[in-house]
């Protein structure tokens, strides 16, 4: 799909987006899905770096440079005049997939969409190559779930500018404020302890650039998110780590997290090792030691219990709109009404498969139902109740895609919430170490002083931006295709879906076409 | 208060180096010697501690590598490479799959259950105990904190026959007899494997390992040997109408002894009661068709344990498009619910029991108890090769491991189990591992969510 940029960069509303500005690797040797393999019968001409517009070669000096293969478009650029493999006077240059892919990611995040959520965070824009960068290989769900788009572009072609991606977070017409959020999708809650200050801050710069919502997790809120307050949110969660009045005044919205779909039905866990001086600070808690957050809330044994939590967040601060965070049992859609009676703004559900923090991979597995069915199954339930109008349906657990936001809106939701896409913006590689030792070797989920060294703010906050205007271009996209003027218009039109595994009317040819869209 | 149930483990290192996943390549031509090597900034030193066996010709980098790509992005000539290990995806087959090998390995050798970060990353869903999911408590149905002692969660289970009711005389006093049975701390049967170099060393391995942990272990006839009499209490013999005979002077001492189903066995049975009324009798039935009507039958005629058996997948026996255990075991059980006898009669499933979920699963479809077998030769390093069914040497010389160095990784390996076990018991809230026995209302299945919501939204599925 190729993504249209007419409009001078703004808004559904006329807000000027912010800007994106190529931000490479922090790595000498990125990772690509082609490789080039130069051999010795280069005579250095300097042809292919004429030729190629994607930057593949250099010339430098009077030497060619190791080819920036990551940027090539691979095998389809065979018919392209520029294609340098032909071009090549002496036949030097060979194109291969890129071995290492086989190593790299897996059935959730493939390679592919690792190396495509990397071009998008350095670019803004999706990638030029033959890279899948729209659904992962797990064959169920979202990857096997298509945007039914109708056959022909709908007349007159909606401009940009009057596309909006804004959803509304206080449905309830109550008198607390109307926050609106300019993405369809906002940060999920990721702690200081898991994560360190210069991931946290760079999600949050990025937030509060494109006008949406980070989160503080609940390890405590930062002095450093103290200049984002209006973009963040602060989280409730059963161990109370760090929740203070101030910290609860201090915020927009406050998200009570039962549940996490990382592990459904068990506490939070911060190994010892990654309990440094500054977590335990925060934490109040003893350096070194292990610290567990309870399951469930042991003063939440009722929906009446429930209620006076909401009353009491909503006390302590009147313009606050309460989010409450739960996983996705077999009765998702009981719990989802009960929320709503006690009177809270947003009901955040996170399925299973999704999240961030270390998890014994037999409830990551096993234990709750996945987010593709809990959607559809409560935003039926909240219509049948009468109340859909007046609560915000916010989905989690596993979106790695503008496309994944798509399909869920289209299943029922209001918007997302994302973290793995934001830690793989960061050049997460997926390895799952994130709770060993000092913690990930990247740099992105560690206190320890000198591995978080190897991120800085300026480079990670501009990253995740990119990522985020590479996603609304294409939800902007998106919405033209199905003549939608705002993303309000898809939530639950699951008309705009077809299932790969499903009859459905829909033209042979296209389902034929497996993964188009 | 009774002392809370626990499983000691240790560290307890494999003898050979593990496979790995993927390993390193190194091209060492170009190496400019930049004194600035990747390798050295290695986060987890695993360059320092690297090994060559040139004997297994394996490379310990291939098992200590986290995959963090650090060295392959940072070198300065591009001179490092990850590729997939050949080897490692050889392993096993469609259903013991290298990553279930591999993670046993690594639960048989530290005891810990396995924990990582980012997500999932496996398919949606898939075969056999893929396709459900269990439950979980949110708000309104309180948790359990089982995993770190906070709450005490209960893995016994009750073998044996279990009366519909009491009768007492006009004085008060007890009249009904009280047929045997036996509290086994955690629903996990240790069985002997189908196959492997169950050397002496092996055999004594395991019984040890079954008579710490307090369950029992299932013999083969042909298995047993003297060596074993000292752990008699934890051994149940299986034995044929045929081979009994030849195994009648060795009974006495044990706790229960497994026949293997075949026409005429409730005869022998019945007989074995009269001689041995407090030795409880397991029946062995295969799942084959047949398994419905076979155990209505033993049960009606007061069977005391019948043990369902699937292949090593998991799979109907004999069949070419089998049912899988999970659907099996939860006919036989509702046919017991229907004829009111379920609550009597104790139900052991195995076959295909590879991971500690297949436990939770198990369970969840109707058994009170599930078998692991397979998995106690890959705590013991076993690769699934199944050289010894061609009479070839065992890559990892099974036969010849130290029987405490054994028992201890099979410990390890079931107390990483039984720990997973609570995790799930804890998010459903429940305290008893009795109480999920049939409670398919408390897991999720894969068809079910299917038809419920997609089928209602996309039409008919294709």
């Amino acid at each position: 799909m190729a993504v249209k940029n007419k409009n001078g960069g703004q808004t559904g509303n006329g807000r000027k987006l912010p800007a994106v500005k190529r931000t490479p690797s922090r790595f000498r040797n990125p990772i690509g899905k082609y490789k080039i393999r130069r051999g010795p019968q280069c005579i250095a001409c300097g042809k292919c770096a004429e030729l190629c517009p994607e930057g593949v070669h250099v010339k430098a000096g009077g030497k060619m440079a190791k080819p920036q293969d990551f940027y090539c478009l691979g095998f389809s650029c065979k018919n392209n005049p520029f294609y340098c493999i032909d071009k090549c006077p002496v036949n030097a240059l060979r194109l291969v997939e890129n071995p290492l892919c086989e190593t790299l990611g897996d059935y959730r995040w493939t390679s592919d969409l690792l190396i495509s959520t990397w071009y998008m965070a350095e670019t803004g824009d999706v990638p030029r190559a033959d890279i899948e960068y729209r659904i992962g290989n797990s064959n169920g769900g979202f990857d096997k779930l298509r945007l039914n788009f109708p056959d022909k572009m709908p007349e007159p072609e909606i401009p940009d500018h009057e596309i909006s991606t804004a959803i509304d977070l206080n449905r309830s017409n109550d008198s607390r404020p109307r926050v609106t959020i300019q993405l369809p999708f906002y940060g999920g809650g990721m702690s200081f302890g898991s994560v360190s200050i210069s991931t946290m801050v760079s999600r949050a710069q990025a937030a509060t650039a494109w006008d949406t919502f980070g989160c503080t997790g609940e390890g405590g809120y930062p002095e450093h998110l103290i200049p984002y307050d209006d973009h963040m949110i602060t989280q409730v969660a059963t161990g109370l780590f760090g929740v203070r009045e101030q910290t609860v005044q201090r915020v927009r919205i406050v998200e009570f997290k039962y549940a996490q779909g990382a592990k459904p039905g068990l506490g939070g866990h911060l190994l010892g090792d990654k309990v440094t001086p500054g977590v335990a600070k925060m934490r109040e808690a003893v350096v070194g030691n292990a610290l567990f957050s309870p399951f469930p809330f042991h003063s939440v044994y009722s929906v009446e219990d429930h209620k006076k939590h909401v009353d009491w967040i909503k006390e302590i601060n009147p313009q606050a709109l309460v989010s409450v965070k739960v996983s996705t049992p077999t009765d998702v859609d009981m719990v989802a009404v009960g929320i709503f009676y006690a009177g809270a703004h947003i009901i955040h559900l996170d399925g299973s498969y999704g999240g961030t923090g270390a998890a014994p991979d037999i409830a990551k597995k096993n234990i709750a139902m996945p987010i593709e069915y809990a959607i559809p199954k409560v935003h039926r339930f909240l219509k049948e109740e009468g109340i859909r109008d007046r609560i915000t349906l916010i989905a989690s657990g596993g979106l790695r895609t503008a496309h994944d936001v798509a399909k869920a809106i289209a299943l029922g939701a209001d918007g997302v919430v994302i973290g793995t896409a934001d830690m793989v913006a960061l050049e997460c590689v997926r390895c799952h170490n994130c709770e060993s030792g000092r913690g990930c070797a990247r740099g992105i989920a560690s206190t320890d002083p000198r591995l978080s060294e190897l991120i800085t703010i300026e480079w990670g906050a501009q990253r995740i931006s990119n990522l985020y205007a590479a996603w609304h271009k294409q939800l902007v996209q998106i919405l033209r295709n199905f003549g939608m003027r705002s993303i309000k218009e898809l939530v639950g039109r699951t008309d705009c879906l077809y299932h790969l595994d499903y009859q459905q009317e829909k033209d042979e040819s296209k389902r034929a076409a497996g993964g188009g869209n | 208060m009774p002392k809370k149930y626990h499983i000691d483990f240790k560290p307890t290192l494999p003898r050979y180096t593990p496979m790995g996943k993927s390993g390193i390549v190194d091209f060492r031509e170009g190496c400019q010697r930049c004194g600035q090597c990747a390798k050295k900034a290695c986060v987890y030193n695993v360059y320092d501690k690297r090994c060559f066996d040139s004997g297994q010709m394996t490379d310990s980098i291939d098992y200590l590598c986290k995959n963090c790509f650090r060295c392959v992005q940072s070198c300065k000539k591009g001179l490092l490479n990850k590729s997939v290990n050949p080897e490692y995806v050889k392993m096993g087959d469609e259903y013991w799959t290298p990553e279930i090998i591999s993670t046993n390995w690594t639960q048989a050798e530290t005891g810990k259950i396995p924990v990582s970060g980012a997500g999932y990353g496996g398919p949606f869903s898939g075969p056999g105990f893929d396709s459900m999911w269990t439950d979980m408590s949110e708000i309104v149905r309180p948790t359990r904190d089982g995993i770190h002692g906070r709450e005490y969660i209960n893995t016994s289970v009750d073998i044996g026959k279990k009366l519909a009711m009491l009768k007492f005389n006009e004085q008060g006093a007890l009249e009904s007899p009280l047929p045997p049975l036996i509290e086994l701390p955690i629903p996990i049967i240790m069985g002997f494997p189908p196959f492997g170099h169950v050397s002496e060393k092996v055999r004594i391995a395991m019984a040890m390992a079954a008579e710490k942990l307090g369950t029992f272990l299932l013999v083969r006839a042909e298995d047993y040997h003297d060596s074993l009499a000292p752990y008699k209490k934890y051994l149940v013999p299986q034995v044929s109408q045929e081979s009994y005979a030849q195994f009648k002077d060795k009974i006495a001492g044990h706790r229960a002894i497994e026949f293997l189903y075949s026409k005429g066995i409730e005869g022998l049975s019945k007989e074995f009661k009269q001689n041995f009324p407090d030795i409880i009798v397991f029946i062995k039935v295969p799942l084959d068709g047949k398994e419905v009507e076979i155990t209505e039958e033993l049960a009606c005629g007061g069977a005391e344990v019948i043990h369902l058996h699937a292949d090593d997948h998991g799979n109907e026996i004999g069949k070419t498009n089998p049912r899988f255990i999970k659907d099996m075991v939860r006919r036989v059980h509702l046919r017991l619910v229907e004829i009111c006898l379920r609550d009597q009669i104790t139900l052991v499933a195995s076959g295909g029991i590879a991971m500690a979920e297949h436990v939770a699963k198990g369970i969840i479809c109707g058994a009170d108890a599930v078998v692991m077998d397979i998995a106690l030769l890959i705590a013991l390093e076993c690769r699934l090769c199944k050289n010894c069914e061609k009479h070839r040497p065992c890559p990892v010389t099974i036969d010849s491991i130290e029987p405490s160095w054994g028992s201890q990784r099979i410990m390890n390996l079931m107390s990483a189990w039984r720990n997973q076990l609570l995790e799930v018991l804890g998010a459903m809230g429940i305290r008893e591992v009795r109480r999920i026995r049939g409670e398919v209302g408390r897991s999720m299945f894969f068809e079910e969510l299917e038809a419920d919501v997609f089928g209602s939204l996309f039409g008919e599925k294709i």
